[in-house]
């Protein structure tokens, strides 16, 4: 390997590593908040991939058809507890969000000539159908099961992540497809060509980090989290609804993996089941940082990125045997710093 | 109808059945017995131990491959071509490498929360699908043929009727040691690690040892199935040991019903007679081709959580009218060995300076307290005093930032709870911990673990096949023993979560006592009796005294205290303020204004 193919590597592990670095995120911030381990993380990245490729062949979305589904699903269970609970206040605007909005978004894309549309429009359009399944997930799979173990929260988050996988080969076909660059262009920095997209990615993953450090750190419902993920109940005796923590982050966790779906969308070809391996990867970076430190997480993620980007080089064919592997010496530092034993919640 | 009865039942159908069935329900069969043989090690793993896998499939894949590899394959050193002989040798070999792979992922996630043996079996499960996929020796993504049948004493058995009756007898092999093995002493132990490590190790539990042992176990029986998988199949590819087989695996037995053996079969049954029918009728439904069973199976799973999360199992027994018989308890076998009694008046306990800090909050500063076998010893203090960081320090479950324990002269510095549990140390929790669905007599034997030992192997392999019957009646007849001493007896069966509160209480008293303490750690002993109980409790105690154990007991019930102990130490703001006989500490003035505030 010479010096230029090392720069190479490094850039591709940098801009893999910049959506594992996302996800990893996203996959702390459910475990804090929630106590659920995120299996389906991935298969938002995969979502949002291909309902922007089909916005763009100008194609209902078959993430709308789950969208008004899952909306009416909710609205049924919302209903329900409202009857019993003889508590309607929250009514009209769950129907808005639940049955209205995909309504309306149903109308705007069969009627509205979308498919020549600017990408920032095809982009704001997909993370409105993908982004709102988070919440709605959360309120049907794993609000009923709020008090229960890790390890039966983990099991439903492999069973969601089953069922999504699924459905993605229901709504998208087996094909895989790509989306055009966010721009053209490449450019040469210090003997390397860089494409466009490459700069998107990071730059994209980074703005998204700040933001969400914005939001952690100056907003009220990020405050909320913060404290749900300190102490769930001291957090619920001051005000803060459990439920509502929960579909906030699930909120987040979406729109996190399906902005990296459309990121990464004209680099690799995403299949519907491409998000898993992706999310996984997320996920080594994530353990890394004992599901508990963003920044540590975020630095194990980009340590993936290049280890597969390099890995990929030497031994092509055991890439994924690498990089799953590296958990174990993860696991093992992880495990020679316990100390005590300690009660599970 | 008795167990046995059904069972027979089952057994003679089972013997019958490949007479009468035709050759696609056999096969069905054949794969339903080793689906249930994998999905029997989850339920060890996740029904009783509270931790998961996904990675059973792998394991599945490497008993397969290795027998695969080694019965067919030509060109191997001398050293190894004589075990691919036969596949008997070739299945000793497998469940050798199993055993060592398993115990290294073990190992590994032991020591952490329990989420991250299965995130580590993800991670496992597709490194080793991908190994099988690309390596040369191993045929690749195409995989390998010819795999010879198994033979016994020359018989072969090729067709798939004669491999049903070795597929079913090894899945009854298995149902039944796991069975026998949780209602032995090792398999208390791992039916405890649901209730809680900390109570599990202060009771002498090894809980990572235990863990251990269920994760192997587990992994031994996929690699049983993996075998016989591969010489009824005669030809392997990977496809079969990808995580999302692991993943089915584990829907098998939630679906059945993880709590159970059984569940086990009827999971594996329903899933796969399921994915049967839903693969034919699937997509036509939504005209195209694809796994779209696993949507359905996906949402069974999460409504059998959010629903009835012990599975289907206790759904199909409460049509089934079974009667179980509650174990004979024989009071005449030899009873367990005693520790020798410390003379009345040695020093037991000792505590010099032990200052516990969490951060920048100092919790306990300076504590010093000395305990002597033969005298009950009280540590009150009003709420937040110190007294429950105190006494977590004694038990080894917070090791103090400075100063020293010594408990029977020796100093505690860091050793688990299980170590100090072993030393003489016994204790009950402030909020009750016990194992809510398990009898009142199946919990107290927990507390009598540590007084045999006869090592994690021994323990499994005689529990799994009777062979520790003795011993074992003698730890229940202990247990029963104990339990008549805190008055408990009319309740010996009955499941511990059925009882109030404050009969709870008595059973963690009981407990603590089958483990024969020389101390006895009480965390408000009294809360919740009522008074004849209590006074029962105090009667008992002092029983307990005369014979010289030594117990130290927190408590805010004044009356309880005062009548009772022969010493007091009175703490506040996480500082010693007085000590003394019961008498003194009531008219000390600083006792009265930490409790009733200063005269202004």
């Amino acid at each position: 390997m010479d010096f230029q193919i090392a720069l190479l590597l490094g850039q591709d592990g940098i801009t893999n590593g910049a959506i594992y670095a996302l996800l990893a995120l996203a996959l702390v911030l459910a475990f804090a908040v929630t106590r659920v381990i995120f299996i389906p993380q991935g298969e938002f990245v995969a979502y949002g991939a291909l309902t922007l490729v089909a916005l763009q062949t100008g194609r209902v979305p078959g993430t709308l058809w789950l969208l008004m589904i899952a909306g009416a699903l909710v609205a049924a269970i919302e209903l329900i507890d409202a009857v019993r609970r003889s508590h309607w206040r929250g009514v009209p605007m769950m129907l808005v969000w639940n049955i209205a909005f995909p309504g309306a978004l149903l109308a705007l894309l069969r009627f509205a000539p979308l498919q020549g549309a600017p990408m920032p429009v095809q982009i704001a359009l997909t993370l409105a159908v993908v982004v709102p399944l988070g919440p709605m997930l959360y309120r049907i799979a794993y609000q009923p099961l709020a008090e229960a173990s890790v390890l039966v929260l983990l099991i439903v988050s492999v069973a969601v992540h089953v069922v999504m996988v699924g459905l993605g080969l229901l709504l998208f076909g087996a094909e895989g497809s790509r989306t055009p660059p966010f721009s053209e262009g490449r450019f040469e920095l210090g003997g390397m060509t860089v494409t466009a997209q490459t700069l998107w990615v990071i730059g994209c993953s980074l703005a998204l980090i700040v933001l969400l450090y914005l939001l952690f750190e100056r907003t009220l419902y990020g405050k909320a989290l913060r404290a749900t993920a300190v102490n769930r109940l001291g957090a619920r005796l001051m005000g803060i609804p459990t439920a509502l923590a929960g579909k906030l982050s699930f909120f987040l966790c979406a729109l996190i993996g399906a902005f990296s779906g459309i990121l990464i969308a004209p680099i690799t070809t995403i299949y519907y089941d491409t998000g898993f391996l992706i999310g996984l990867k997320g996920f080594v970076g994530a353990i890394i940082g004992g599901l508990a430190s963003y920044p540590i997480a975020a630095v194990g993620a980009l340590l993936v990125g290049l280890l597969e980007s390099y890995s990929s080089f030497y031994a092509s064919a055991y890439k994924e045997v690498i990089v799953f592997t590296l958990i174990i010496p993860v696991l093992l530092w992880r495990s020679l710093k316990a100390r005590h034993v300690e009660d599970e919640e | 109808m008795s167990p046995g009865r059904v069972l027979l039942a089952f057994i003679v159908l089972l013997g019958l059945a490949p007479f009468v069935l035709p050759e696609f329900t056999i096969t069905l069969a054949n794969y339903i017995g080793l689906y249930s043989l994998v999905a029997l090690g989850l339920v060890l793993l996740t029904g009783v131990g509270g931790l998961t896998s996904f990675g059973q499939a792998a394991f599945v894949g490497l008993g397969a491959y290795t027998t695969a590899v080694l019965t067919t394959a030509t060109d191997l050193p001398p050293w190894l071509a004589w075990i691919g002989a036969s596949a008997w040798l070739a299945l000793l070999a497998g469940l050798a490498i199993t055993l060592v792979f398993a115990v290294a992922i073990g190992m590994l996630t032991l020591r952490l929360s329990g989420h991250y043996l299965p995130l580590g079996t993800i991670a496992w499960g597709i490194s080793l699908y991908f190994l099988f996929g690309n390596l040369q020796l191993l045929g690749g993504f195409t995989g390998l043929t010819g795999v010879p049948p198994i033979t016994i004493f020359g018989h072969a058995f090729e067709s798939g009727r004669e491999i049903f009756y070795l597929i079913w007898l090894f899945l009854l092999a298995g149902i039944v040691t796991v069975q026998n093995l949780l209602d032995s002493r090792e398999g208390r132990a791992i039916r405890a690690l649901k209730g809680g490590r900390v109570m599990a190790e202060s009771m002498g539990v090894d809980t990572a040892r235990s863990r251990l042992a269920i994760f192997v176990l587990a992994a031994l029986q996929a690699c049983a199935s993996g075998w016989l998988y591969a010489h009824m199949q005669r030809f392997l590819n990977p496809t079969p040991f990808s995580l999302a087989q692991g993943i089915e695996y584990l829907f098998m037995a939630v679906v059945g019903g993880a709590g159970q053996v059984w569940g086990a079969l009827l999971g594996a049954t329903v899933i796969t007679v399921a994915k049967q029918w839903l693969q034919d009728l699937l997509p036509k439904i939504v005209g195209q081709a694809g796994n779209f069973e696993v949507i359905v199976f996906g949402i069974m799973m999460i409504i059998v959580l959010q629903r009835a999360r012990d599975g289907l199992w206790p759904v199909l027994t409460k049509w089934v009218p079974l009667r179980v018989r509650p174990r004979a308890i024989d009071p005449g076998v030899p009873p367990l060995a005693r520790r020798a009694r410390p003379p009345a008046g040695e020093t037991l306990l000792e505590v010099k300076g032990a200052t516990m800090r969490f951060g920048g909050l100092v919790a306990v500063a300076d504590m010093n307290l000395a305990i002597a076998a033969g005298e009950i010893v009280a540590l009150i203090g009003p709420n937040g005093a110190g007294k429950s960081t105190t006494f977590n320090m004694i038990s080894g479950v917070l090791a103090p930032t400075q100063g020293e324990i010594r408990f029977r002269g020796q100093l505690l510095r860091g050793q688990p709870s299980r170590a100090i549990a072993a030393l003489g140390m016994s204790r009950t929790f402030q909020h009750v911990k016990l194992l809510p669905m398990m009898s009142v007599v199946d919990n107290v034997a927990i507390g009598a673990h540590g007084r045999e030992n006869p090592g994690l192997l021994r323990g499994v392999v005689s529990g799994a096949w009777r062979l520790e019957r003795r011993d074992e009646m003698r730890l229940l007849a202990e247990a029963a023993r104990q339990i008549e001493r805190v008055g408990l007896a009319d309740h010996m069966f009955e499941a511990a979560g059925a009882l109030p509160l404050g009969k709870q209480r008595l059973l963690e008293v009981a407990r603590a006592l089958a483990a024969d303490p020389s101390l006895l750690l009480l965390d408000e002993p009294a809360a919740g009796l009522r008074y004849l109980e209590k006074r029962a409790l105090a009667e008992l105690l002092r029983k307990l005294r005369d014979e010289g154990i030594a117990i130290l007991l927190v408590e805010h019930d004044m009356d309880f205290v005062m009548g009772l102990v022969d010493r007091v130490y009175v703490m506040d703001f996480g500082q010693k303020i007085s000590e003394g006989s019961p008498d003194e500490v009531q008219h000390d003035p600083r006792v009265m204004e930490a409790y009733l505030g200063g005269v202004e």
